[in-house]
């Protein structure tokens, strides 16, 4: 029965591992200017991790063949050679460098989102997270936005964002849509709002995932690089409709999303 | 003047009541623990059942769920926030009732006394409150189904505000968290009363003989453990306080101002969202070191009898233990990278976070390390823990990403934690429960578990866990987020069928539980009778009878000559030696002490 | 390497441990030639020493977890409102510091009343009913000061600084009464004359610790509030 253990051991993390090896199943394709210090560090990670894996689990199968059953001809038993110093100090030295390293690299790809400022010509775009739809703001041709009224929001209104144009002249010229638009190769400051409990902003292919914090209004910069339909899904739990909370990021030639931007400005 | 030998010492009780309910004797009180827990897996896995043929067949209807909730289920089809709160509760039952309950509470109960070669307790009335605390918080945790809108759904990290502003949050978010917040905050009392009687009973009961060093390894696990206990749920039992006043005295800890929920501004204002964050995970973290220490402990134990040979070095382990409960401590943040804290606070949790994996490590190559030369003897208990090894790699291994900020920009909140978590929690601890279940039984009701059904229940367990946990990774890279009732999102649709699978195998494996279930009720009546050491092992509750008696040792105190683990040598009895024989060997050798 | 088990020492069986010592028990491993173990007495640490402090651990990081709570709370809004602190806590201080002055005296007193001749003047009890008292006095006073907050309309729910001041107050309130339940099992013990001295010991640690948290609890308030 041993031996069966060790080759079903064996048989589970090489099929394990057959799906990473093929990339059958893989992070989108990145579409971001920040992006490849991430991939590189879960490229990095993952044949640290496969390695550590398949060696472990292959060489827990090895013994377990081998060290199975009695062997009444041996009287005492042999210790593994270095005995416990020499794993101790193996483990400190190599899962030490390894995890020290990759600290240290992931510093550099962490900070490149969030220890840097956005450039002065950053577009400006306001999410709001509310129960359980993503809303946007742009600035409009006077690049201010006006105030939110917590008291004015109405879903039934479509006031989503509490605005008063008649006492706000920021808010006039404010555009308010529920798909967001940015033009490609430009870099976007987005300042996140939470209307009502946690919620949190990640697009896969962008390579941005930040949670929504009531009562804290945060700010992300980022530059997408490529054309194309994305979604914005919620993934922090926020209630029932949770699963379907979710919004359309086109990624526009400066031209199209000019026009787009037209467009909407009108239906407001 | 006093014998402070009987600290803990009463008489044997005649009643039914005082021997089987009300039971100051901690062998009766761990078993009412396993007993416990082993009703609460099965509620648990039972809801898991439920979520996971909503995930793969969202519009199917469940036949008779209807039956379990009107509201949540009209015409047995899941509504998404039933679905929510049924994954509530089976996070809340399995972490808290299951994983703290079987492997620390029952074992524990059960065999520290008996490990130190104490009577009882040094607390028994304290232990006995233990028990029936915890019970009452499972009664209260159960009476949330029965409120007209159900279990809170806020999964079991309970985050604020959706925890703190009410019903106006949604459904299961009015009555359903203040029963959540009072049943925890009872069952944080229940576990620091057993902490009360596991520290002292291990500082100051140990018998003649026994050294700190020279405690089984179970043991020292439960005594880390009860360190770790002591300190976090003494934090989450004010964190739930804070909320149940945020909830119906409307404070303001966790609520911050200006809220609009449908509609409706909400009064609080001022409350700090992400100091509930930091409360829960400071105790969430090492939560999760209490529920796989214990079984770290039990499955060396089981390995070290099953190998006929001591670990390689008992110290390294218990000194690695000790090192992931004091990490445990500062790496919570990683649970909130992206949580909108400081990031250079990331920066500064992930360290520690990529440093835990070296006791981790340690004590992985210290368990393969010590196979090296073994005799292993397989049974159903020595397979669980060789598997308890495998499954804690994964785990681990897993957790490699996850410590990593920029990694989590990608894995954050997706499947990819849920195969994480699982593999550790879920199945690395249920399998140290499993090993420990198997080993122990003929111990704690004196029967034998028939062993074909175990090596099935094992065969079975083991490839299905895989089969179920380990395509989650794939899925979490692909970007699936979790806690979803359905995957409405446009790029997750072609994952459902891996949801399928999972479904699938989940069915099956969770099918296969119910060999074991009536494994031990079927041995714990017919089983044939156990002898005193059926495993030919060497620790001293090998030492009494199957079951033990009232006070355990009988009349006489055990006096130990050496660590428990003498196995490899020539003795009178074979190539073991008890701990509690002054026999001198014939080769005059007996293995080092640790 | 395998070393070679020493031989056990012999023990004379008539020579047995002086009271006190520590004797042949704890984790020595000494025992008698002639294998009669109820011969040597065990001597254990009492366990309720240890227990205690594992309770006092436990009381403290929950007292931690609050004072975060407050730290935090403070820095994420600038609704704190200054509260002043009635002055009657002031003087339940000193009540509980005179609990924990009496109780010392009681202690001083048990150990003669235990061991010696009966004397009904050296009572110790009495010095236990009034620490009793004056730990009830400091509730009651407690409770004083929530209704003169009340009066000046700070609620729970008023400000941040009114709730935690409720919450930290009553929570303290609440572990005191736990002290008072324990006193009473001291009592019940010293009537029956089998008061160990660990027990008051154990005891005497929790109310001290009660009057050293309170002192805490008042300067945190009053710096933070």
């Amino acid at each position: 029965m041993a031996k069966l253990f060790a080759v079903t051991l064996l048989i589970i993390a090489i099929v394990s591992a057959i799906p990473i090896i093929r990339n059958t199943w893989h992070p989108m394709e990145d579409i971001s200017a920040h992006g490849q210090a991430i991939d590189d560090q879960l490229s990095e990670t993952m044949w640290e991790a496969g390695i550590s894996f398949l060696a472990s689990q292959i060489i827990l199968a090895w013994f377990i063949w081998k060290f199975s059953g009695d062997r009444p001809g041996e009287k005492t038993q042999k210790k593994f050679p270095g005995g416990a110093k020499g794993l101790v100090i193996a483990a400190i030295v190599l899962v030490g460098i390894e995890v020290f390293a990759l600290g240290i690299f992931g510093v550099k790809a962490w900070g490149a989102i969030y220890f840097t400022q956005p450039g002065p010509d950053a577009l400006p775009i306001q999410v709001q997270a509310g129960q359980f739809a993503f809303y946007f703001r742009y600035p409009g041709p006077d690049g201010a936005l006006g105030p939110i009224h917590a008291d004015k929001i109405s879903e039934g209104n479509q006031n989503f964002f509490g605005l008063d144009p008649a006492n706000d002249v920021d808010s006039r010229d404010d555009i308010v849509t529920a798909e967001m638009a940015i033009p490609v190769n430009k870099e976007i400051r987005l300042l996140m709002h939470a209307k009502d409990v946690s919620h949190s902003f990640y697009v896969p292919a962008l390579r941005i995932h930040q949670d929504f914090v009531p009562g804290l209004d945060l700010q992300l910069h980022f530059t997408a690089t490529k054309v194309g339909r994305y979604e914005i899904v919620c993934s922090q739990l926020c209630g029932l409709g949770h699963y379907n909370m979710k919004a359309y990021l086109s990624v526009l030639s400066q031209q199209d999303y000019d026009d787009w931007l037209k467009k909407e400005a009108a239906m407001q | 003047m006093h014998d402070t030998a009987h600290a803990g010492a009463h008489h044997a009780p005649t009643s039914f009541i005082r021997k089987h309910v009300f039971s100051l004797d901690h062998k009766v009180i761990g078993k009412q623990y396993y007993g416990l827990g082993l009703v609460a897996v099965f509620i648990g896995m039972v809801l898991s059942w439920l979520m996971r043929i909503h995930l793969a067949w969202t519009n199917a209807p469940i036949p008779g769920l209807h039956l379990l909730s009107s509201a949540g289920a009209p015409g047995d089809v899941m509504t998404p926030e039933y679905y929510l709160q049924v994954m509530t509760m089976h996070a809340t039952f399995m972490v808290f009732f299951v994983l703290t309950v079987a492997p620390f509470a029952a074992f524990g109960n059960f065999f520290i006394p008996i490990h130190t070669g104490a009577e009882d307790m040094p607390f028994p009335h304290f232990n006995m409150m233990s028990f029936w605390t915890t019970f009452v918080a499972f009664c209260v945790m159960i009476l949330s189904f029965f409120v007209a809108d159900g279990p809170t759904l806020g999964g079991w990290t309970q985050y604020a505000p959706l925890s703190a502003v009410g019903k106006v949050a949604g459904p299961g978010q009015g009555a359903g968290v203040v029963i959540w917040a009072t049943s925890i905050a009872i069952f944080c009392v229940g576990q620091l009363f057993g902490s009360l009687n596991f520290i002292p009973n291990i500082l100051d009961l140990r018998c003649k003989g026994m050294s700190l060093w020279r405690l089984p390894l179970p043991t020292w696990a439960w005594f880390i453990t009860s360190c770790m206990g002591l300190t976090s749920f003494s934090v989450l039992m004010p964190a739930c306080i804070l909320l149940i006043l945020d909830h119906v005295a409307g404070t303001s800890f966790f609520v911050a101002s200006n809220l609009v929920i449908n509609d409706q501004l909400q009064p609080h204002s001022g409350g700090s969202t992400l100091l509930w964050q930091h409360l829960f995970w400071f105790f969430g973290h090492p939560e999760v070191y209490i529920a796989i220490v214990p079984g770290m402990g039990i499955v060396s134990h089981v390995l070290i009898t099953s190998m006929r040979k001591p670990m390689l070095s008992h110290r390294v382990l218990v000194y690695s233990m000790g090192a992931l409960a004091v990490l445990s401590y500062m790496v919570y943040g990683h649970h909130m990278f992206v949580s909108g804290m400081n990031p250079f606070s990331s920066v500064l949790f992930s360290f520690p976070t990529l440093m835990i994996t070296i006791p981790s490590t340690i004590i992985v190559l210290i368990w393969i390390g010590s196979l090296y030369g073994a005799k292993i003897r397989i049974t159903s208990a020595s397979l669980f823990a060789l598997g308890f090894i495998s499954l804690f790699i994964t785990g681990g291994v897993s957790g490699f990403f996850l410590a990593q900020p920029p990694i989590q920009i990608l894995l954050h909140a997706t499947y990819f934690v849920v195969a994480h978590f699982h593999f550790t929690m879920a199945i690395a601890a249920i399998f140290g429960i499993f090993s420990g279940t198997y080993f122990w039984f003929p111990k704690m009701w004196g029967r034998m578990m028939n062993e074909t059904l175990g090596r099935i229940h094992f065969w079975c367990t083991f490839v299905g866990v895989y089969a179920i946990f380990m395509p989650m990774h794939y899925l979490g890279l692909a970007g699936n987020v979790r806690r979803y009732s359905s995957f409405a999102p446009d790029y997750m649709q072609p994952l459902v069928p891996v949801h399928q699978f999972i479904t699938i195998a989940a069915l099956f494996t969770g099918a296969v539980q119910l060999i074991f279930l009536y494994n031990f009720f079927y041995s714990k009546f017919k089983g044939p009778i156990a002898p005193e050491n059926p495993w030919e092992a060497t620790s001293l509750e090998w030492t009494i009878p199957s079951p033990p008696p009232h006070n355990n040792f009988g009349d006489v105190h055990p006096v130990v000559y050496h660590d428990p683990y003498q196995y490899g040598v020539e003795s009178s009895t074979g190539d073991y030696l008890m701990q509690n024989s002054p026999e001198q060997l014939k080769s005059g050798v007996i293995n080092d002490e640790p | 390497m395998a070393t070679t088990i020493p031989a056990p020492p012999k023990v004379e069986p008539r020579r047995s441990p002086l009271p006190g010592s520590p004797g042949n028990g704890g984790f020595r491993n000494l025992v008698p030639s002639d294998g009669n173990l109820r011969a040597v007495r065990d001597h254990r640490p009492a366990p309720s020493k240890t227990g205690i402090w594992v309770v006092l651990a436990a009381i403290s990081m929950s007292f931690a977890a609050l004072t975060s709570a407050l730290v935090v709370r403070q820095g994420a809004s600038l609704d704190w409102h200054h509260l002043v602190l009635p002055r009657v806590l002031y003087f339940n201080t000193l009540l509980l510091l005179a609990s924990s002055f009496t109780l010392e005296l009681a202690r001083r007193r048990v150990a003669a009343f235990m061991g010696g001749p009966r004397d009904a003047s050296l009572n110790p009890s009495r010095w236990l009913y009034a620490t009793s008292f004056l730990g009830l006095c400091f509730v009651a006073g407690q409770y004083a000061a929530w209704l003169q907050l009340r009066a000046e309309g700070l609620y729970l729910a008023t400000n941040p600084n009114s709730s935690f001041f409720y919450v930290l107050t009553a929570i303290h309130a609440l572990h005191v009464l736990g002290g008072l339940v324990g006193m009473a099992h001291v009592l019940r013990k010293l009537g029956q004359g089998s008061l160990r001295r660990s027990t008051l010991d154990s005891f005497s640690y929790y109310w001290h610790f009660m009057g050293i948290l309170w002192v805490y609890l008042l300067l945190l308030l009053w710096i933070k509030l």
